[in-house]
């Protein structure tokens, strides 16, 4: 995407809580953005051929440990989301270090991260008297006497929230871009199609893949925390298992994961379309809507594994290339 | 203490059992993983759709129970050759991991349009098999047919792979895909045969899950994720080591659960699993 046409998208997002626009439409903006940082950070190893079925195991840790730190201990959010990143660094060490330190790649890798994702959901949902178990769980609110409270992180204004999650989602586009332009990138690309060659010219596969575990990891569980705070409800069914980590990869690889602004392009289509879907057929044909986006995802992944977004920037370089072709020969 | 020790044991059988079950479960996964080197996501959903054949044409159209069994085997065998044809075909040569992800979309789908098409209410064949009683205590008789139809089973597409010319065939491709094309075998025919297998084992399973569980579009999530589990632990593509592997999840399901709740025990099962994985991270016996 050209750098002009980027910077009006993000000026214009800025600015969209202005436009007069309805708590519905607010709404739908703020989830697009707040799945477009989670999908942006699973995009991040996604691309570089780590694909992981376990990101629902850091979305989940994220969202219950702020919410039963508040609810058991009354511990801030702000300080639970510290709390939250560090369980979910420990947890993406403890399963990538020897993932990667014994060379589990793909199947493989996607099959013992779906286990992780499991048993984050299963653990949720045994701990159920601290947890609720599959009922979910509420944040106490802090509510009572004032209208926000900035201490439990609990806002009513969508606007509030809306640039909240703006900046968190800037962030994680600006992580994205350093781990594009680093070194580590391209050493990464080389390892994810010859690991052996990689390691045979000196690369530490094990400490670089690990790194890009822990950052990926960790943007998504600050989703998680976003998500749960701005919900006010979480869920084990919603937050965590293997729904919720196929539901990433998907938004990401239907945007397309290898260009910035693809997992945020995965998660406004894929949101838009399950809403428009519902709002098209209404609630009376239950499982019309996800059918139909099933069935997408399996189109899409045949026809543009690229993604949307993917397809729309190779198609744009192939008519630019073509007229500097001809007019060089 | 006397009577702690028969409950004990009673978890254990049972989950040897559940151990003949979750054996089944892995045959076909195996089977489609050794040669076409797939896995298929949606496994357990088509067992869903198989569950699904059963309840309808038995208990909507009446037809009789062994005549309901075999329209699932040869519905789901039938879905396992469109899947192949229209879904893993076209991204046989893409990245691998496409090939993962095409059939987790598929999951999706079917899990929806089970939802469309059945609602969510759950469903009941409403075969009663009787409980056998040794001694003090209880067992599943409907688990005791599921075991021994998954020996069966297991023998029975080792030998079709050992004494019939399109098994053997089988076997050469899954271990050298590039030759087997230069020795006159259409590649394509081997996979949609294994296909068709790998679905009518996912029927099979289908038939004897269906007199222990209730039918709902989601039933798949409850062991889609641990046939995986179960498949990986004794190495993708291995069908000794995923027969081992089960029994040993199973024990860990009937006996974790019989000390804690019965979540703990999948926890355990899955805590065990990822262990495994970083001792031998090709599985207990080795895979592909």
């Amino acid at each position: 995407m050209s750098a002009n046409l980027r910077w009006i998208v993000i000026a214009a997002l800025a600015l969209a809580p202005f436009s007069g626009m309805g708590n519905y439409p607010l709404h739908l903006l703020i989830m697009c953005l707040l799945w477009g940082f989670a999908y942006t950070g699973w995009a991040i190893m996604g691309r570089l051929g780590l694909v992981s079925l376990g990101h629902g195991a850091f979305f989940g840790i994220g969202a219950y440990v702020v919410v039963m730190a508040w609810n058991h201990w009354g511990l801030s959010p702000w300080l639970g989301l510290p709390l939250a990143l560090a369980v979910a660094a420990l947890v993406a060490f403890l399963i990538g270090y020897p993932c990667f330190r014994f060379k589990i790649v793909g199947h493989y890798f996607a099959l013992v991260t779906l286990a992780l994702s499991e048993v984050t959901r299963l653990i949720i949902v045994a701990l159920r008297d601290q947890t609720g178990g599959s009922l979910g769980a509420t944040p106490t609110t802090a509510l009572q006497q004032a209208d926000y409270s900035i201490w439990a992180m609990q806002f009513p204004s969508k606007v509030v929230w809306f640039y909240i999650v703006f900046g968190c989602w800037l962030l994680g586009l600006w992580i994205w871009t350093r781990v594009d332009r680093s070194m580590t990138r391209l050493a990464l690309q080389a390892i994810s199609q010859e690991e052996d060659a990689a390691a045979s010219v000196g690369m530490s596969i094990t400490r670089l893949k690990l790194g890009m575990t822990m950052i990926s990891a960790l943007v998504t569980c600050a989703g998680g925390v976003l998500y749960a705070q701005y919900q006010q409800y979480v869920n084990p069914e919603t937050v965590s298992g293997i729904g919720i980590s196929l539901q990433m990869v998907f938004g990401a690889i239907a945007g397309g994961m290898f260009v910035r602004f693809g997992p945020t392009v995965g998660a406004a289509f894929t949101l838009l379309l399950a809403e428009g879907l519902r709002l098209a057929l209404g609630h009376d044909i239950h499982g019309l809507d996800t059918t139909l986006y099933g069935l997408m995802l399996v189109l899409f992944i045949i026809f543009m594994p690229k993604g949307i977004l993917g397809a729309a920037q190779e198609a744009w370089l192939q008519r630019r290339a073509k007229p500097a072709s001809a007019a060089a020969a | 203490m006397e009577i702690f020790d028969i409950f004990l044991l009673e978890a254990v059988i049972n989950g040897l059992l559940l151990g003949g079950i979750l054996a089944l479960l892995a045959l076909g996964l195996n089977l489609i993983f050794g040669v076409i080197d797939v896995v298929w996501i949606c496994y357990a959903e088509m067992i869903m759709i198989g569950m699904y054949t059963v309840y309808y044409t038995h208990n909507v159209y009446g037809w009789p129970l062994w005549l309901a069994f075999l329209a699932a085997i040869a519905v789901v065998a039938l879905m396992g050759v469109i899947l192949h044809q229209f879904v893993i075909r076209p991204v046989l040569a893409a990245e691998p991991i496409n090939q993962l992800l095409v059939t987790g979309g598929v999951l999706f789908f079917l899990q929806a349009a089970a939802t469309l098409v059945f609602g969510v209410e759950f469903r009941n064949v409403g075969v009663r098999l009787p409980q056998l009683q040794l001694g003090e205590m209880y067992f599943s008789f409907s688990r005791l047919i599921a075991f021994l139809v998954a020996l069966a089973g297991m023998i029975a597409v080792y030998l079709f792979l050992k004494r019939t010319f399109i098994g053997t065939a089988i076997r050469a491709i899954s271990q050298d895909r590039a030759i087997m094309p230069l020795m006159g075998v259409n590649p394509n025919r081997i996979f949609l045969t294994t296909s068709a297998l790998g679905g009518g084992l996912a029927g099979l399973a289908a038939c004897l899950l269906v007199l222990q569980y209730d039918i709902h579009p989601a039933i798949g999530l409850t062991f889609g994720p641990i046939t995986f589990m179960v498949c990986v632990l004794g190495g993708l593509g291995n069908m000794v080591g995923g027969f081992i592997a089960a029994f040993i999840f199973a024990q860990f399901i009937s006996v974790g659960g019989f000390f804690l709740h019965s979540e703990w025990g999948y926890v355990l099962a899955f805590l065990f699993f990822i262990g495994v994985m970083f001792w031998r991270p090709q599985g207990i016996l080795g895979g592909k």
